[in-house]
Formats: C-alpha cells, structure tokens, sequence
C-alpha cells in the first residue's frame, strides 16, 4: 500500500528534474565565447540620439558617429588640442582675417552602402553642401524633420561668422567671414563640422529615401558603418580605402552598457576592451587589476562657484573675493576629487596655451576673509543661497559634499549658507535666468581655442544667452577677449588672454574650484589606444595584441 | 460568457483614459523640459529654442497639449520621440519583443521552480521544507532587484564567469533581426554547427531571467502553498485518498487543479510586475527591451516616448488581465455567471 503521507515522489521528482536541467541547460549555455581577432569592443555610455552629426550635441552621439565615420576639414590631433590638416591639406588666412581658403585634399574616398555606391572622390563640392545646409534655410536639405535642428552651428551663432562659402575650384574652397575670427578653424575642427557628402544625399532624395541619408551614414572616416541594433550594439568595420590609413582593428563594436558597475564588469571580464567614464569610486580596485591599465589625462574643464553680480551683495568686489579667500581649495581636492583633479587659479585648464601661470590664486586665509567682508560692510557676515549640482559632471565628483564644504569654511568667517538643488534641467533653466545668488557649475570644452571657454562662459552676450552665469560684464575684460578672437596670431592672443586672467582673478566672478583629470580603463591587450584632449573616444590607431 | 467579457472590456475603456492622463501628467510634473535638456551647460540660440517648442508643442497650454495628445492617440499616433525623431509606436514595437523574450523566460523560471516549491512546502507543512522554502521566498521577495541583479553578475559573471555580464547576445554575433525574439531569430540566421549565437543568447538570458523572475518565484510559491494547504484539507482530497489513489495523483490531479485557480490569477498579476521589473533589470542587464527605453526616455524628458510607452505597456497589462479574468472564467464556471 502506497504511504499516502509520504511526501516524496512526483513533486520532489519533479524539482529535482527541473534542478538538474537547470544545470544543464546553464552549463550547455555558459561555455564562453572567443571574441573574432581584429574585433575590439568598447563598453559606451548611451545610445547615439542619431547617425547625423549635425543635428545632435551630446559627446556619446559625436563618439558614435563622428569619431569613427566622418572627417573635417580639419581635427584636433589625438590627444592634444593641436589642430592638423584633415580634409584640407592646407589653409590661408587672408591678412585682414576675413576669410580662409582651404586647398582640400584630393583621392579622399567615401564609404559605401547598399543603397550608394560613391562615383567621385571628395570635394568643393561637398564643403559647400555640408556648410549650405546648415546656414541656408531654402537649402533644399535644410530641414528634414520637425525638431530636428543645427544644434551647434546655431548655439554657437555661426551664421554671425560667416558670410558665405565660395568655391574656387573642384579642391578649393573659402569661408568669407563676417569679421574677423580666430578661434574659427577650431570651430571648424568640431563635430558639426564633419563633412557630408552630396552625391549620397542626392542619390538618396533621387530614390525617395531623403531622410534615410541621416540615418545611414557616409562618410569618409576610418570606420564604416554595418549595423545599429537599437540600445544594444553599433557594428564598424575599417574602411579600407581611408585617406589616413587603414585602422589596424577590423572591427569596431560598440557595446552600449548604461550602467557603470555593469561596464566595469564586462572590462574585468573581457566583453569589452575600453570603458567610457568609469566611477571614482572603483578607480583604486581598476588600477590593482593586473589585467586592466587605467590612462589618464588632464580634462580641458574647469569647476566654478558663479557669483551672481547682477544681485547685491555679489555686486561687490569685496564680497566675492572674501569668499574666495574663505574657501579651502585643497582639502575639497584632497576629500572631493581623490586625487583626479588639480587646483583651478584661471577659467581655463592648464593644457590650453595662453595659460597664465603667473595668476595668483587667493589662497586660504579666514583671517583676511573676515577683514575683507568687514571692509565690505558685513562685519557680522551675512547669510546666502549657494545652489549645488544635482549630478555628477565631468568636472564635479559631487556637487553636494562641495557645497557642505564650502558651507563649513564660510560659515568660519561668518557667511551662513543655505543649500539648494533643483533637477538638473531646471537647475540649468533657473541659473541661466538669472535666478541664482551664487551658483556651482562647470564647463568641459569643445575644442582646444581659449575662446571655447572666454566667450561662451563669461563674455558679455552669454549674459543673454545664460552661459555666463556671473552674468558678469566687465567691460576691459570683454575688449581683450574679442580683440583676441579677432587677432591673427596665436601669440598675439595669448599675451591677451592672460591679460584677461588676471582681470578675472581681481574682480573674481567666480571661485575656481578645480580641473578634473579623465581617467579611462583599458585591457592590457589594448595597444595604441591614446586618450583624446576633448573626451572623445578615438580607435583609429588602437589595436589588439 | 459575453455578458461578462462585455462587462469586463467596458471596464478597460476608463482605465485607458486615466492612464493617458496620468502618464501626461507625471511626465509634466517632472521639472525640467525636453528642450531645456538638450542644451547642457551651453546657452541655447533664442531662436533654435522657441522652434523647438513649437515643433514639439510645448508652446501651447497644458489642456491644449493633453487635447492634442489624444486626439493624436485616437488616431492610432504616438507621436515621434524626441530625441532620435523616429515613431514611437515603431520604437517600442522593435523593443517590446527583448522585454518579452526576458519576461517570458522570468516567468518560466518563476513558475518552473515557484509552483513545485509552493507543492513542496504545503506537503511537508511546518517542516523543514516548508520553512526553506518560505525563507528563502521571503528573502527573494524582500530583495531589492537592482541589488540582487549585481549580486549575480558579480558571482556568476565575474567570480565564476559562467555567464556573460550583460546584454542580449555576444558582439560577435550579428544576428538578423527578423522577429526580435533573439533566440528565434539565432536559430533562423541558420548557424547549426554549433549553435553558437543561440547559446550565446540563451546564457545572456540567465542572469536577468533569474533577476527578474524571483520576486514572482516568491509570490509563486507563498501563493500555492496557501492555496494547496487549503484544498488538501477538503473532503474531496480525503475521499481521493480513500479510495486509495496514489499520492502523486491525489496531489497533481485532484489537489492541484482545484489549487491553481487563485495561482493562475497571481500569475497574471505578475506581468504587471514583470514590466515594472524589467525597467530595473534591463537597466542592469542592458538589455535592450522597452524597460531601458523608458527610464532613458524620462532622463531626457522625451515626452512621447514615455507617455506612449507607458500607454503601450498599460494596454499589455490590460490585455492579459483581461486574458486572465477570462480563463479564470473557463477554470472556474461559477465566475462566468457569478
């Protein structure tokens, strides 16, 4: 007779079963798989917002697209923020610096697709197709999708530049500039600038395809576009016939992992050979990794306290320079940036030339901090709202814990502090009008022209356009900067930035806080890879040992 | 029988309404604009600013959008995203099949190990068995998912490296998409030598399976046990026995059945479950599913992308709610006609 209490039998079976074809199932599936040689994988931060790098602003889109497909006339050298000629072998400046003539460079070939195969190589052409759709609006590709938009030849106002683009011959071409401009040719070094080509966007329009000749690009970079499968991979392969050699990997893979921890671990275990932006925190366990080395590189950034000066009492110079003096700069490196990062004395890093080291910071000193405000007609102190980021950003670890710092070295001389967030978004639209008292920011530049940071952070128009957060206008300041954008030579500029440094640092619109250092973990195995001064990620010349 | 499916769908009809309200509203609530978002710390040109709220609506007043928005609903649009401009519909649509593929397999896995776990438990009741598997459903209900997911790539993945970290397939399989069910579609780009891309996919699947799939397990499991228990000490259970059926029918045959009515509905609450658990594991796991969509969606203020792809995923809890009310109907007769 069967036990009927007896609780073996079918059920128990059954979970065993379904244990042990777990198990098989899992050891069936977790043999590992060899990565093809030649195929290096890079962990990336997000999904690239499209494959047009004149519509879109964000560096994870520029990494995806830009980077590895297209060209300018001219880039910045890996690693540095020298500019080296690119699509244009050579460049003239016109003595009244109103116009520049690029001689292109000839036998530049496009990629191709299975719905363009390229008949001529690159040319004026094409430089006047790229720039016209952007600067015409009756161009006929000037607006392909509702919302879509020129977002960085409009923000950075190129339309007040420049006058036109003229053709001289098939390999030459100039921009006539409105006035002026200096920092132009690193303007034209920028993504926004990468050049199209016409031929493609006329084959596709002649097919009825218009708008997919955004989405599938053609360019004349060292990596050619395969595939996109959406939130998850974004396939290259070396474009053979590159100008500029054909890049030592066969494949390039972007392996797109949101999540930080989750990037760190595919880089441990060699899913991926390079990870973009890794935390801080996990920074000392990547360096004892024998299998990892972590690069590193000084950021073209700068962190800032801004100053209201349009509010009392931050209309004040004594005021503003008393709280510089209250601030502890050092322990906010020692305790906030662990050692990635530097002391900030001038609103541009010390990599960009016309640098000027001969600025004084205001060292830490509470005594005189105390005297100044005196001076200033707050003998008691005074109380003030200092607004903190609310994210982590390139140049700022943590926003939080550096307000807390700054409130506890105020409050020694008096200054009482009331911290404030918002979301980010809103954080930047409330700064930008104005709304601040004092406000924590920070800027990571575009290219490598000292413009990048004068002019769009503390020039008299970014009041308007809310760049300029001090909404600081001073008037010697800003004849010095604009004079510079517009002087020929670059050392002729210098001598006029560091000019303009050491007015920055009397009037003191802002406490400078700190240059990160970016750091990137790679793979042993990785070799040539060079970390690029604008935070962009580069693999031409990286290869697999 | 169509009286009640008549009741049952007319009641979906203000559901909806309030779910398009309610995504519309929350994502405006958020501060911070989609327009706003995309300038950084740049100022924006005047000019690109108030023609991107134009071309995105944001112009007008709130009602007005709402208005619009529906309307736009009605008609079958969703609006295009706003940061890559493509449909909305077509985006979630390319996703959807990667969070099925995933909630599929959770659910597998759930039912797979919650239902004899639960069977396990009722029959050896306040015995070691049944105080295993209750702890270890509690502990696995009370586990935050994001937490619980790292614990498992850093055990499995990096310590032990049976499974891969994340994603949905090894970079070096570029497989066709043709159905976006990835294990379907590996086994139809036709690599049969070793099946490598399908076992690839298969052990990416582990992890966020396993992740996703143990607060169901859990819910699983307490719900079958509680549910047995109840029905082994019916008359019924004891006249089986008498009549001297063998254990495993008395429990699988008779007990079972009757014991799955509440279990089935359980489950089917758990695709709710499952989708708001995919937004955390598939954030983990990088699995490209509508989960991950959606979060990004509301870090970048895409304000179509998250009111359609809260709608769209509504209408799929919906739907198989709906699905579980009506074969909750066919298990269980006195519901059609209660």
């Amino acid at each position: 007779m069967p036990n009927l209490l007896k609780p073996e039998s079918a059920p128990i079976r059954a979970l065993r079963a379904a244990a042990l074809a777990a198990a098989a199932t899992l050891t069936l599936v977790a043999a590992p798989f060899a990565l093809a040689k030649g195929t290096l994988v890079y962990c990336s931060e997000g999904s690239p917002e499209g494959f047009q790098p004149q519509f879109y602003t964000l560096g994870t889109t520029f990494d995806a697209v830009s980077v590895p497909m297209f060209n300018r006339l001219v880039q910045f050298d890996i690693g540095t923020t020298n500019i080296f000629p690119a699509l244009a072998q050579s460049w003239q400046v016109a003595p009244d610096g109103k116009a520049i003539t690029f001689k292109l460079r000839a036998g530049v070939k496009f990629h191709s697709n299975a719905e363009f195969k390229p008949t001529r190589d690159f040319d004026a052409d094409d430089v006047l197709f790229t720039w016209n759709r952007m600067a015409d609006d009756s161009h006929p590709f000037h607006k392909p999708a509702a919302g879509q938009t020129f977002a960085y030849f409009d923000d950075m106002g190129m339309k007040n530049i420049v006058e036109r683009v003229e053709k001289i011959d098939d390999l030459t071409v100039r921009f006539v500039l409105k006035r002026p401009e200096a920092p132009f040719l690193a303007d034209l070094a920028m993504d926004f600038a990468s050049m199209l080509s016409k031929e493609y966007f006329e084959t596709m329009q002649a097919k009825g395809k218009a708008a997919l000749a955004d989405d599938l690009p053609i360019g004349t970079g060292p990596f050619q576009f395969v595939s996109y499968q959406k939130d998850a991979t974004i396939r290259y392969k070396a474009f053979d016939a590159y100008w500029g050699g054909r890049p030592k990997i066969d494949t390039l893979v972007f392996s797109i992992v949101r999540d930080a921890t989750a990037r760190y671990a595919k880089l441990k275990t060699g899913e991926c050979h390079v990870m973009a932006f890794p935390k801080p925190a996990d920074l000392a366990e990547m360096r004892k990794d024998p299998d990892l080395a972590v690069l590193q590189k000084e950021g073209l950034n700068v962190g800032y306290i801004a100053f209201n000066t349009e509010k009392k009492p931050f209309d004040n110079k004594l005021v503003r320079q008393a709280l510089n003096l209250a601030v502890d700069k050092d322990a906010i490196l020692k305790s906030i940036y662990q050692g990635s990062g530097k002391v900030a004395k001038n609103p541009i890093p010390p990599i960009l030339w016309s640098y000027n080291d001969q600025v004084k910071d205001y060292a830490y000193d509470p005594a005189r901090a105390k005297a100044l405000l005196a001076q200033a007609g707050f003998p008691s102190g005074l109380d003030v709202d200092l607004w903190y980021l609310p994210v982590t950003r390139p140049y700022n670890p943590d926003g939080k814990r550096m307000a807390e710092m700054i409130q506890a070295d105020w409050d020694k001389i008096g200054v009482k502090a009331r911290l404030t967030t918002f979301e980010w978004a809103e954080y930047r639209k409330r700064s930008k009008s104005g709304e601040h008292s004092i406000v924590m920011f920070g800027w990571s530049g575009d290219n490598g022209d000292p413009d990048n940071f004068f002019t769009p952070l503390l020039g008299c128009d970014a009041v308007q356009g809310g760049g300029n957060n001090a909404r600081w206008c001073n008037k010697d300041f800003e004849a010095l900067i604009t004079k510079a954008a517009q002087t020929p030579k670059q050392a002729d500029r210098a001598a006029l930035y560091e000019k303009a440094q050491v007015i920055f640092k009397d009037e003191a619109p802002w406490i400078t806080i700190a240059h990160s250092v970016r750091f990137e973990p790679v793979r042993k195995e990785v070799v040539g890879y060079k970390m690029d001064a604008t935070a962009h990620h580069y693999f031409d010349s990286a290869d697999l040992k | 029988m169509l009286k009640f499916l008549l009741r049952r769908v007319a009641l979906v009809v203000p559901t909806f309404i309030g779910v398009t309200l309610l995504a519309f509203a929350l994502i405006h609530l958020i501060p911070g604009d989609p327009v706003e978002n995309l300038s950084g710390e740049r100022g924006m040109d005047p000019a690109r600013r108030a023609r991107l709220l134009h071309d995105y609506g944001l112009d007008r007043p709130l009602a007005v959008q709402y208005a619009d928005y529906v309307g736009q609903v009605l008609r079958g649009d969703l609006g295009n995203s706003l940061t890559t401009h493509e449909p909305v519909g077509r985006e979630f649509l390319t996703l959807f099949p990667a969070t099925i593929e995933l909630a599929l397999f959770a659910m597998l896995f759930a039912v797979a190990i919650g239902l004899p776990a639960g069977i396990v438990a009722a029959l050896n009741r306040n015995r070691f068995a049944d105080y295993a598997v209750m702890g270890v459903s509690l502990t696995g209900y009370s586990m935050p998912i994001f937490w619980w997911a790292l614990l498992l790539i850093l055990f499995f993945s990096v310590h032990l490296g049976w499974t891969p970290v994340s994603g949905r397939i090894a970079v070096q399989f570029d497989v066709p998409v043709v159905t976006g069910f990835l294990l379907v579609d590996a086994l139809r780009s036709g690599n049969f030598s070793d099946f490598g891309a399908f076992r690839s996919a298969a052990s990416h699947l582990v992890l966020p399976a396993i992740a996703l799939g143990t607060i169901p397990l859990a819910v699983i499991a307490r719900m079958t046990r509680s549910s047995m228990l109840e029905v082994l000490r019916e008359d019924y259970i004891r006249a089986a026995r008498a009549k001297g059926l063998s254990h495993a029918r008395v429990v699988l045959v008779h007990a079972l059945r009757n014991a799955l009515v509440p279990v089935v509905t359980v489950i089917g609450l758990q695709v709710g479950l499952l989708l708001s658990g995919a937004i955390l594991t598939e954030t983990i796991f990088s699995w490209p599913g509508i989960g991950n969509w959606l979060v990004h969606g509301v870090q970048s203020r895409d304000y179509p992308v998250v009111q359609g792809g809260i709608l769209l995923v509504a209408t799929v809890v919906i739907g198989v709610n709906l699905l579980v009310d009506l074969l909750y109907g066919v298990i269980n007769p006195r519901i059609r006609h209660g």
